[in-house]
């Protein structure tokens, strides 16, 4: 990993719900061109780590750092953080395409509609050339015939590869991918995993919190196993799955296979 | 694009079958009674009455739909925030909001009108200042007082459809604006009032139907609309059923107009069928 720029540094992330501690000190780098996968057994605050980074759920305690510049936080009161500034938080999420387990496109407008609709709305591109991209866009998802279509009319698949067209339409400095495929019947699985593939392979930014190990394995530059709210071990895919270290890792591996 | 087997589309009455499937001979036979009625009602019975009143028919039709456009409108710019302070709000929001749709919903809507017609409305004349402020000539009118009372029930009835149709949109959409960057503001505006809207839309439709006829309600505090013009003219021909029939069928007929109305925006997002 030489001179790549930072894309997301997290720092000593913790999550409390009331009781639980969900995250306990997790600390991660991206640098620009990273394909990180996070796994890891149910529980483990994989997603809660993922739903961190943009804030969608709010840290205990802990830094975040996208493209070099620090959320800023206060203290909540309750023992836990707020953002300082909601619009600096608005700005940086604008730039991080999120990508849902259960899709959460907008019902009441088409694909072509939710395509355009961050990058018209919050980031003041022109319609037409919002327009333009997002045709572009849904052609590469294979979803260009459906642009007209409202959600509802598309099957599991079609509707994540909406989804992750809506994402690359706001030219995400980072793409998060939360579960993309676990909400799917499993002959549909392969369509959504492909696209990702295709980002993957042009070195896009990406972190990528997924149940699929074989594809993980593919795609990413580097895996993160996180047990128990804390990173147990992390590495290339090669050293994760070929040569686990930790007990948990092991045991988590064997179980998959 | 859309198979029409998988949209279930809101039926209206523009719905009808085609030509062969809809003259069948049991359809046929009862459409002869009904002509058959419809001859008898407009042969033996005396309608010779209208020219005279047309004139004041239609402005009495057009006070109607005054007021059910005028109310239904202003009705639903309060129930938003009733509806949504329920949902989100601060909880003396949320406990007002609730107490004001308890109470106007727990109450008639004729007892509310004659509470602010008889009871405020008499009031205001004791006040000098409000005798000599410029809204006098309104407050001695008595179609504020009819506004007034149709606004607040048409009010507290949507807005707790309103925070039904709030609370469902799916939080998931909700935090897909968010997590695009979107201000609070804006993910009220582009996501959740138009799903909000559109998911109320059916129940909004049948809503403003049973609000058309609340509004001969207006008639006991004086106001003329469709009722009050055939109630006199009842008084002045001696006439009881051709004159209620007619309004029967004005009604029956707006309300026809409001249905295809609500179908049209129901159909142009097509909900998909489970």
């Amino acid at each position: 990993m030489t001179e790549r720029a930072e894309a997301i540094a997290v720092e000593n992330l913790h999550k409390r719900f009331g009781p639980l501690e969900v995250l306990k000190g997790v600390s991660l780098t991206a640098h620009e061109g990273d394909v990180i996968a996070i796994i890891g057994g149910s529980g483990s605050g994989k997603s809660t780590f993922l739903r961190c980074i943009n804030m969608l759920e709010l840290p205990s305690a802990g830094s975040v750092t996208i493209h070099g510049e620090t959320i800023a936080m206060k203290k909540d009161g309750h023992g836990g953080l707020l953002p300082a500034d909601r619009k600096q938080v608005q700005r940086l999420r604008s730039r991080l395409g999120m990508v849902f387990q259960s899709f959460n496109l907008w019902q009441h407008m088409t694909i072509l509609e939710n395509v355009i609709e961050a990058p018209v709305q919050v980031l003041g591109v022109p319609k037409a050339e919002a327009v333009e991209r997002a045709e572009a866009i849904l052609r590469r998802v294979g979803l260009h015939d459906k642009r007209d279509a409202y959600p509802a009319f598309l099957s599991g698949g079609q509707q994540q590869r909406a989804a992750i067209a809506r994402a690359l339409a706001i030219q995400p400095h980072v793409m998060l991918f939360d579960e993309p495929t676990s909400a799917l019947d499993p002959e549909l699985v392969g369509e959504v995993l492909s696209v990702i593939g295709d980002l993957a392979k042009e070195r896009r930014t990406m972190i990528l919190v997924t149940h699929e190990m074989k594809f993980a394995r593919n795609v990413a530059n580097h895996i993160v196993f996180l047990a128990n709210g804390v990173i147990e071990e992390q590495g290339p895919p090669e050293e994760i799955f070929g040569a686990p270290k930790s007990e948990r890792l092991k045991k988590f591996i064997s179980s998959i296979h | 694009m859309i198979s029409e087997e998988s949209t279930i589309g809101a039926m209206a009455l523009t719905d009808l079958p085609d030509r062969q499937g809809f003259f069948k001979p049991h359809r046929i036979a009862l459409m002869a009674v009904a002509a058959a009625l419809v001859f008898c009602v407009v042969w033996f019975m005396r309608w010779d009455w209208i020219p005279e009143y047309g004139g004041r028919l239609a402005h009495g039709v057009g006070v109607t739909l005054l007021m059910l456009f005028g109310t239904c409108i202003l009705g639903f710019l309060f129930a938003l925030p009733i509806g949504l302070v329920q949902v989100t709000g601060p909880w003396p929001l949320k406990m007002l909001a609730k107490g004001f749709c308890t109470v106007i919903r727990g109450t008639p809507l004729l007892l509310q009108l004659w509470l602010l017609y008889y009871g405020i409305g008499s009031l205001f004349p004791q006040f000098p200042a409000i005798r000599q402020s410029f809204l006098w000539p309104y407050l001695r009118e008595a179609w504020p007082y009819g506004v007034a009372a149709l606004t607040i029930s048409f009010a507290a009835y949507e807005g707790e459809v309103m925070r039904g149709a709030f609370a469902g949109v799916p939080r998931g959409e909700l935090e897909a604006a968010r997590a695009y960057g979107m201000s609070r503001w804006k993910v009220f505006r582009r996501i959740w009032l138009p799903r909000a809207v559109h998911r109320a839309l059916p129940t909004l439709n049948g809503e403003t139907v049973l609000q058309l006829k609340s509004t001969p309600l207006v008639a006991t505090i004086t106001v003329i609309d469709v009722y009050a013009v055939i109630s006199k003219v009842r008084q002045m021909t001696f006439l009881t059923y051709e004159p209620l029939l007619l309004l029967a069928l004005i009604y029956l007929c707006l309300t026809a107009i409001l249905v295809v109305a609500f179908r049209y925006l129901e159909n142009k997002i097509p909900t998909r069928g489970a």
